[in-house]
């Protein structure tokens, strides 16, 4: 600490450089934290996915609809559980930029298959009652004030309304659900299935994918594997995965984002490094004589090593946890993105790693050439 | 009286590309403790580099430097900037101060590579800039100051960690005459009120006045007649 004020000193000897050198290290850890984030919440879907269940969807492709009668034999398959099925319904709320996970469910059986989705035993018996009747998860009910017994209509890029010939699905809200362990989950919506499958225009009587529970996730293999084959050559044949598989083929429809990401990151903390080298030779070369001076007093080669080291990483530490701390601050107004409100720990803990590597990175160089430098060639400017 | 600086046929030599060229030729030098020396002599006669020698901020090529009782021509790197740090008070030509850092905590700088707690640097301090009479300077940055008053703070810095030695290099070469007096008067009063002992390099006589003894050199020896 003693050595603090003369580091401090060092570090603000041209005030400009260091500033703007210090805000490139902070819009860079803004962009870490909030691009590691985004990345987080989405494989924290798939870590959350449970390994007790399989999804079955078309072989062809996700989008490919299934017959609903393949229910009963996959319900039939020695090991499965429970069957519940699920339709793509593609909705969204009065803006296409509000787009809302509605899925056309059995509520019975899919609360049966996915017992986290936790929903009061009245509003279950409501929603059956009610045939436009809609659960909605909490986060998503707070996210536009939503009210139980309130009316409303969503838009599905889908299916069309035989009835009014539009694409436009009223609802009544009849109930809310929470789902346990994963606040994310919570952006969704259900309703039955049957609404839909009367009212659409075409694909009546399909499903878009299986959900499969199993009595013992150590078979989940064996039984997928039966599931396929007991539709194998048939003009519907299905790939059943695992739900953490499913997650992760699911998320590369949108394309490959832990790449897209490291891709990103790299190439910004790839600039990065030479920007702040250069600043950091640069800051070195300028204060040979003072080194020299410091030498002269008695600083050993190594001192006067660990000095610039130190200087580079105080800039460093200090423009990380700025830009993450900037990160943790933006990062809530993407709950409707990524459905988590907080940064999650991992992310600021590998930010302090990468701004320690970069510390060490860009100080290295100069720090070694600061270690090096002859005291009598230094004071005579050679 | 113990001398402090001994130095037995001390030779430099520097290599630059393929030319070697030998800067001090065989140099027999004693200096007594207290005593106060300039050295003087054209450019090129190899004084600096004597100085840097008895400094501890180079090493000879042959020959043996002893200096505060320790024999500190085979010493590493690392030894050596210890030993300086307990023995050795520089004074440049240009003062050679942070320019980021007050007056204060320029003269500090030696104390913290002592064990020395914060409040007892500090006050260290403020008693070697008392000594060189800028006591109300302490918080001033060096571009505060005038020339003069920037080689005072240099040597009150030189001075903090009471060394065994100190060494000036042409210390009032970059001030005027009458700032040059002030400040080699407060040499003298180093060395007689405080038995400081000085090795001084300059190209002045009349700042050579100001030493007890004056040595010559002349094309890297010593001008005989001068050595003791």
């Amino acid at each position: 600490m003693k050595y603090f004020p003369l580091l401090w000193a060092g570090l603000w000897r041209k005030k400009a450089r260091t500033v703007f050198t210090l805000l490139s290290i902070v819009v860079a850890f803004l962009l870490f934290g909030m691009l590691q984030g985004v990345n987080a919440a989405f494989q924290q879907g798939v870590n959350n996915a449970n390994v007790n269940r399989l999804v079955v969807t078309s072989r062809i492709s996700l989008t490919e609809a299934l017959p609903i009668s393949q229910q009963q034999q996959i319900a039939s398959v020695p090991g499965v559980a429970g069957v519940a099925y699920a339709v793509w319904f593609g909705a969204y709320y009065q803006d296409p930029k509000n787009f809302v996970f509605a899925t056309p469910v059995d509520i019975e059986q899919y609360l049966h298959v996915v017992p986290e989705v936790k929903v009061a035993a009245d509003q279950v018996a409501a929603l059956q009652r009610d045939r436009t009747g809609l659960i909605v998860g909490s986060a998503l009910m707070q996210k536009y004030g939503w009210k139980i017994g309130q009316r409303i209509s969503l838009h599905s890029t889908i299916w069309v309304n035989k009835y009014d010939g539009t694409s436009d699905w009223p609802f009544n809200i009849v109930g809310t659900y929470s789902f346990t362990g994963d606040d994310s989950q919570n952006q969704g919506a259900f309703f039955n299935y049957r609404y839909l499958d009367e009212a659409r225009t075409f694909g009546t009587g399909t499903v878009g994918w299986w959900i499969v529970s199993v009595k013992d996730p150590n078979q989940s293999a064996q039984i997928a594997n039966a599931i396929d084959t007991r539709f194998a050559n048939s003009q519907d044949e299905t790939k059943s995965q695992s739900e953490k598989e499913f997650a992760q083929s699911f998320l590369k429809q949108f394309g490959d984002i832990n790449f897209i990401v490291k891709a990103i990151l790299g190439a910004v903390f790839f600039t990065l490094l030479f920007l702040t080298g250069n600043t950091m030779m640069q800051s070195v070369r300028e204060r040979v004589p003072e080194l020299a001076v410091l030498k002269t007093l008695g600083f050993s080669d190594a001192k006067v090593m660990t000095l610039v080291l130190a200087e580079s990483l105080l800039l460093c530490v200090i423009a990380a946890a700025l830009g993450l701390l900037l990160a943790c601050l933006i990062f809530p107004a993407l709950k409707s993105v990524v459905g988590t409100v907080t940064l999650p720990p991992d992310v600021l803990a590998s930010g302090a790693i990468v701004a320690v590597l970069l510390a060490l990175a860009t100080g290295g160089l100069p720090a070694w050439r600061a270690q090096r430098l002859a005291i009598v060639d230094a004071l005579a400017g050679r | 009286m113990n001398d402090i600086v001994t130095l037995q046929g001390v030779a430099k030599r520097y290599t630059r590309g393929k030319e070697t060229v030998e800067v001090l030729h065989s140099l027999d030098l004693t200096i007594p403790q207290g005593d106060f020396v300039a050295l003087m002599g054209p450019s090129g006669s190899g004084k600096t580099t004597l100085l840097n020698l008895i400094g501890g901020l180079d090493q000879p090529s042959d020959g043996e430097v002893r200096v505060a009782g320790e024999r500190i021509d085979g010493l590493s790197g690392a030894a050596l900037a210890r030993w300086r740090a307990r023995h050795v008070g520089f004074i440049f030509q240009f003062y050679n101060l942070m320019p980021t850092l007050s007056a204060q905590a320029n003269v500090e700088l030696p104390l913290l590579l002592t064990p020395l707690s914060k409040a007892q640097r500090r006050q260290n301090a403020q008693i070697a800039l008392q000594i060189v009479g800028l006591a109300d300077r302490a918080k001033h940055k060096p571009s505060e100051l005038s020339g003069g008053q920037q080689q005072r703070v240099a040597i009150a810095r030189a001075l903090v960690a009471d060394p065994t030695l100190l060494v000036c290099d042409e210390p009032t070469g970059d001030l005027d005459r009458k700032t040059a007096d002030e400040v080699l008067s407060l040499l003298q009063t180093l060395n007689r009120e405080h038995g400081k002992t000085i090795v001084m390099v300059t190209h002045d006589p009349k700042a050579a006045e100001y030493a007890q003894r004056q040595l010559h050199m002349d094309k890297g020896t010593l001008v005989p007649g001068n050595v003791p």
